[in-house]
């Protein structure tokens, strides 16, 4: 089981209320095209995502990009048991989506540089750590249901 | 998207640094030199909080936290070397040598490392310039960082 001290906690929670889901999420997902393009294997159906112009204004890509930041609020509201809130997710990207889950860090990382982005020296190191903490344990719930 | 290059003729495969990333990294880097000691200070002094298990190359030094002198120095010095490369980006393995022998020989840094710090100093880019850090400036960054590592450890093994 996972550990979280009160003020990791807090600041979790505090970083979260701080997010745009609407404008962290597009932005997120509109990086990991761009700078790791093979990711664009996942997205078929959305058209063209193929250079950084046609990623940052295609429409599917932002409203996907909601979606995926949106699920993250089920791992800030259930910080104890965030293996058995993404069991089922974890089984979807694995059984139908196909997603390698090296691209789960990936993301990851994407969306802390995004957050940096907005919150700037307020994600100070303590934050950042805890922050990527989070991130890694959601990481690992979301690779834990492929074998 | 990525130029496809044939690896005959080159000695090792190298990523393709084409001449938009460089030029791009050219740009930002003029933009960020003058901040240079920061950025590295706080590469390095998140690099240490955020992943603990680099503190394991510092061992002789007795602060390690963020605000530590040594850090932000070490910080600096690390980050004006990747300014130096900047200007290397042609022939990064020729143009440091040195410093891969170093890294090769003496400090021994598991280059899985070198992805770590290349995290937190584009994390830090981004914080202190996040209007300049679109995601075009991103990705040539990361591929800089990327054949920097790989430059670095060229002579590992």
């Amino acid at each position: 089981m996972v550990e979280w001290t009160d003020k990791e906690r807090s600041t979790v929670s505090a970083i979260w209320e701080k997010i745009d889901i609407d404008v962290i999420g597009p932005e997120a997902l509109a990086r990991v095209l761009i700078v790791y393009p093979w990711t664009e294997r996942y997205f078929g159906t959305f058209g063209d995502i193929f250079s950084a112009t046609a990623v940052l204004g295609n429409a599917k890509v932002a409203a996907h990009g909601k979606v995926v930041l949106k699920a993250l609020d089920s791992a800030v509201k259930n910080m104890d048991n965030i293996k058995a809130t993404y069991a089922d997710l974890s089984r979807l990207h694995y059984e139908k989506l196909s997603v390698d889950p090296d691209n789960f860090k990936l993301l990851a990382d994407c969306i802390t540089i995004a957050v940096a982005c907005k919150l700037k020296s307020a994600l100070n190191p303590q934050a950042q750590a805890t922050w990527q903490k989070f991130l890694s344990v959601v990481v690992d719930a979301m690779s834990s249901q492929y074998f | 998207m990525t130029d496809i290059q044939p690896l005959f003729g080159k000695e090792r495969a190298v990523m393709s640094l084409n001449a938009k990333d460089k030029s791009v990294v050219k740009a930002i880097w003029a933009k960020v030199s003058p901040k240079s000691a920061e950025i590295g200070a706080e590469a390095l002094a998140r690099m240490l909080t955020v992943y603990p298990q680099t503190k394991t190359y510092f061992s002789h030094w007795s602060d390690l936290s963020p605000e530590s002198p040594q850090v932000r120095a070490h910080g600096a010095t690390i980050m004006a070397a990747v300014g130096d490369a900047v200007g290397k980006m042609d022939d990064l393995a020729g143009g440091l040598i040195s410093l891969s022998e170093l890294h090769a020989f003496k400090l021994r840094v598991d280059p899985a490392n070198f992805r770590i710090l290349a995290h937190n100093i584009i994390l830090v880019l981004a914080m202190l310039f996040p209007a300049d850090f679109t995601a075009e400036v991103h990705v040539s960054v990361d591929k800089f960082l990327q054949n920097l590592a790989l430059a670095l450890s060229e002579r590992y093994r």
